[in-house]
């Protein structure tokens, strides 16, 4: 029944659940929130990186973090070209980019999809850590461990994300080529490049974001079509491109899913995200920390 | 336009004798039921092109309105036993006032907003489903066939001619709307909508117009599906492949005519229906996104364009 304590439990969860989700979105955020590419494929990418790091732990032993960061390098060059890839055949052609565009980045998903499944099969998959099935007790109140390392990694990755962006001269770059491509072009800068460096940050970041997962709870090679409702909830309802936005709106989604879970049962989460996401889309597109156009 | 016309219904007669003609026929029920699942590809593909070919906004909840089509069947069987007919003029309703509800939800949306506002949809409805008991919920519902009508032999012939006979409406009225100033009106607003609006081109009755009338097709398409597998559950009849494979079929196919979406839907279904039974039904959703990929990437406007190329370069070559 519902209780006070309840609540509060659901609430901390919540927080902690609603920074990993912050961790997960951050790549979604800087691609289609300040690139404007329609990436439906992110969560794929996610998953992906997910089962190499379940690969690396299983057959190496490696840690799941150390492999997240292992892999985040192959990540950033994948980007890189996935980026040329997608400009050179959709925005330099331009008619009918959208459209061809989103389906372009299903497609991708649908393929990443199937080869896992090839590979390692549709069973759930988990990994093996000394900090994966322990648990924190406060009071009455049982923090599961996992969580709290993918708190932590997730605040630091925010944090060291938007410092980049606002810091260095190639984050300004990235948030100048998202406002204004022409005005950069004009003084001397490679818009295109800019936006191809942005592409492959973005995609590194889920290197760590895969890791995350799979140490939050077991992965299986459908797990995206979940994570397309979180992602794309957290990354419009902050308002496209707001680094701090993002982790705002993602625990807001953590502490409701875990609300909701808690008073509804289980059956009911998966729609949670996509109700929040239409909701928003339909009373505020702009999200709730954007600006109006 | 108007001996096209003449041709178009005399083909169609010829398809739906030849339906006829083959469930009489033809003893063995393999082909019916494969034949069966091509035949709603096409209605699907044709029903989502008229939203997302002519007015260029890609609905990505196809599988929200089969979803629909499938349960509003079971729930009417369930309750009141009703007929096939009955399951599918209802499904049509829901459909288009679940369209309608699309339309008026998502008016300000374009582009990527609009597509994952439909995934969206889907998943909602179907997790309403996943926990509706008197559906079967999660766990899914048995669906017994009711007796056959002459003259088909039995039930699946039955729904294969059904399926033929929504592949001919829905053709109908997707080449009725290329044709006419609906179609003109949407291609306008798919250019550029607001210039269209400045032209007088009411986009807002348009968009909600075109967005009722795939939305009543795909669920229709998606009423005798239930009785078609004899089980219903909501993970497959809401699943997301349904989606991607119509949106597959009609870029494949190409947009920009009426025709293209039947001819990527044939080839495409026709294609996932041989691997499904020779390899496996994963390579067959591999094939399906490299085909889309491909498609996309190197032939953006389908085979119809790909055909309107060769005729135009020969066309040039002769004069």
């Amino acid at each position: 029944m519902f209780s006070f304590e309840l609540l509060l439990d659901a609430v901390v969860i919540g927080v902690l659940l609603g920074c990993f989700y912050a961790a997960v979105s951050l790549g979604l955020s800087v691609s289609f929130g300040l690139l404007d590419v329609p990436h439906v494929a992110h969560p794929a990418f996610l998953v992906l990186a997910s089962y190499a790091v379940f690969f690396l732990n299983e057959h190496y032993g490696v840690d799941p973090l150390l492999a997240g960061l292992l892999i985040t390098p192959i990540f950033f060059l994948f980007g890189l070209v996935a980026y040329r890839l997608y400009y050179e055949t959709f925005e330099r052609r331009g008619s009918d980019a959208g459209v061809r565009g989103i389906a372009f980045f299903f497609g991708i998903a649908f393929i990443i999809e199937v080869l896992i499944i090839l590979q390692f099969g549709v069973d759930q998959r988990s990994v093996t850590a000394t900090y994966v099935g322990k648990a924190w007790r406060i009071g009455d109140m049982r923090i599961p461990f996992r969580l709290v390392v993918a708190f932590g990694v997730a605040a630091a990755l925010t944090i060291l994300l938007t410092l980049y962006l606002s810091r260095t001269y190639m984050g300004r770059a990235i948030r100048a080529v998202a406002q204004d491509q022409e005005a950069l072009r004009l003084m001397g800068a490679n818009p295109i490049w800019i936006k191809q460096w942005a592409f492959g940050i973005a995609t590194a970041v889920l290197g760590i974001a895969g890791a995350l997962l799979i140490i939050v709870a077991p992965v299986e090679p459908t797990l995206d079509r979940t994570y397309i409702g979180r992602t794309f909830c957290v990354v419009v309802m902050a308002g496209l491109g707001s680094m701090s936005g993002t982790l705002v709106a993602a625990i807001i989604l953590g502490v409701a899913e875990t609300i909701v879970l808690t008073l509804f049962g289980a059956s009911w989460a998966p729609a949670i995200s996509f109700a929040m996401l239409l909701g928003v889309l339909a009373v505020r597109p702009q999200g709730l920390f954007g600006r109006l156009s | 336009m108007k001996r096209n016309g003449i041709f178009f219904w005399i083909g169609a007669t010829l398809f739906l004798a030849a339906a006829l003609l083959m469930t009489q026929i033809i003893g063995n029920q393999y082909p019916f039921f494969a034949g069966y699942v091509i035949l709603q590809f096409i209605v699907l593909a044709v029903a989502w092109s008229i939203l997302g070919g002519y007015a260029g906004y890609v609905n990505f909840g196809t599988s929200a309105f089969f979803g629909m089509g499938v349960y509003t069947a079971v729930f009417l069987f369930k309750s009141v036993g009703a007929p096939l007919a009955v399951q599918i003029a209802a499904a049509a309703v829901i459909g288009a006032l679940m369209g309608f509800a699309l339309g008026l939800l998502t008016l300000r949306m374009k582009g990527i907003f609009f597509s994952i506002a439909t995934i969206a949809l889907t998943i909602v409805i179907e997790t309403s489903i996943t926990n509706w008991r008197y559906v079967g919920g999660a766990a899914g519902i048995q669906m017994q066939r009711p007796a056959v009508t002459a003259p088909f032999d039995n039930y699946v012939e039955m729904l294969f001619f059904v399926q033929a006979l929504l592949v001919v409406l829905a053709v109908a009225s997707s080449r009725y709307i290329h044709n006419s100033w609906m179609g003109r009106g949407l291609q306008a607003l798919k250019d550029d909508e607001l210039a269209a609006e400045c032209t007088g081109v009411p986009t807002l009755r348009l968009k909600l117009l075109a967005c009722v009338i795939s939305g009543a097709l795909m669920c229709a398409a998606g009423a005798p599906a239930a009785m078609y597998l004899q089980y219903a559950d909501p993970t497959s009849a809401f699943n997301l492949n349904y989606s991607v494979s119509v949106l597959a079929m009609s870029l494949i196919g190409g947009t920009a005519h009426w025709a293209g979406p039947v001819v990527g839907a044939i080839l495409l279904g026709t294609t996932q229906q041989l691997l499904t039974v020779t390899i496996s039904s994963e390579v067959n959703v591999l094939v399906l996104g490299v085909m889309l990929v491909l498609f996309v990437v190197a032939a953006p406007e389908g085979i119809i364009g790909l055909i309107r190329k060769v005729r135009r370069n020969r066309n040039e070559g002769e004069g």
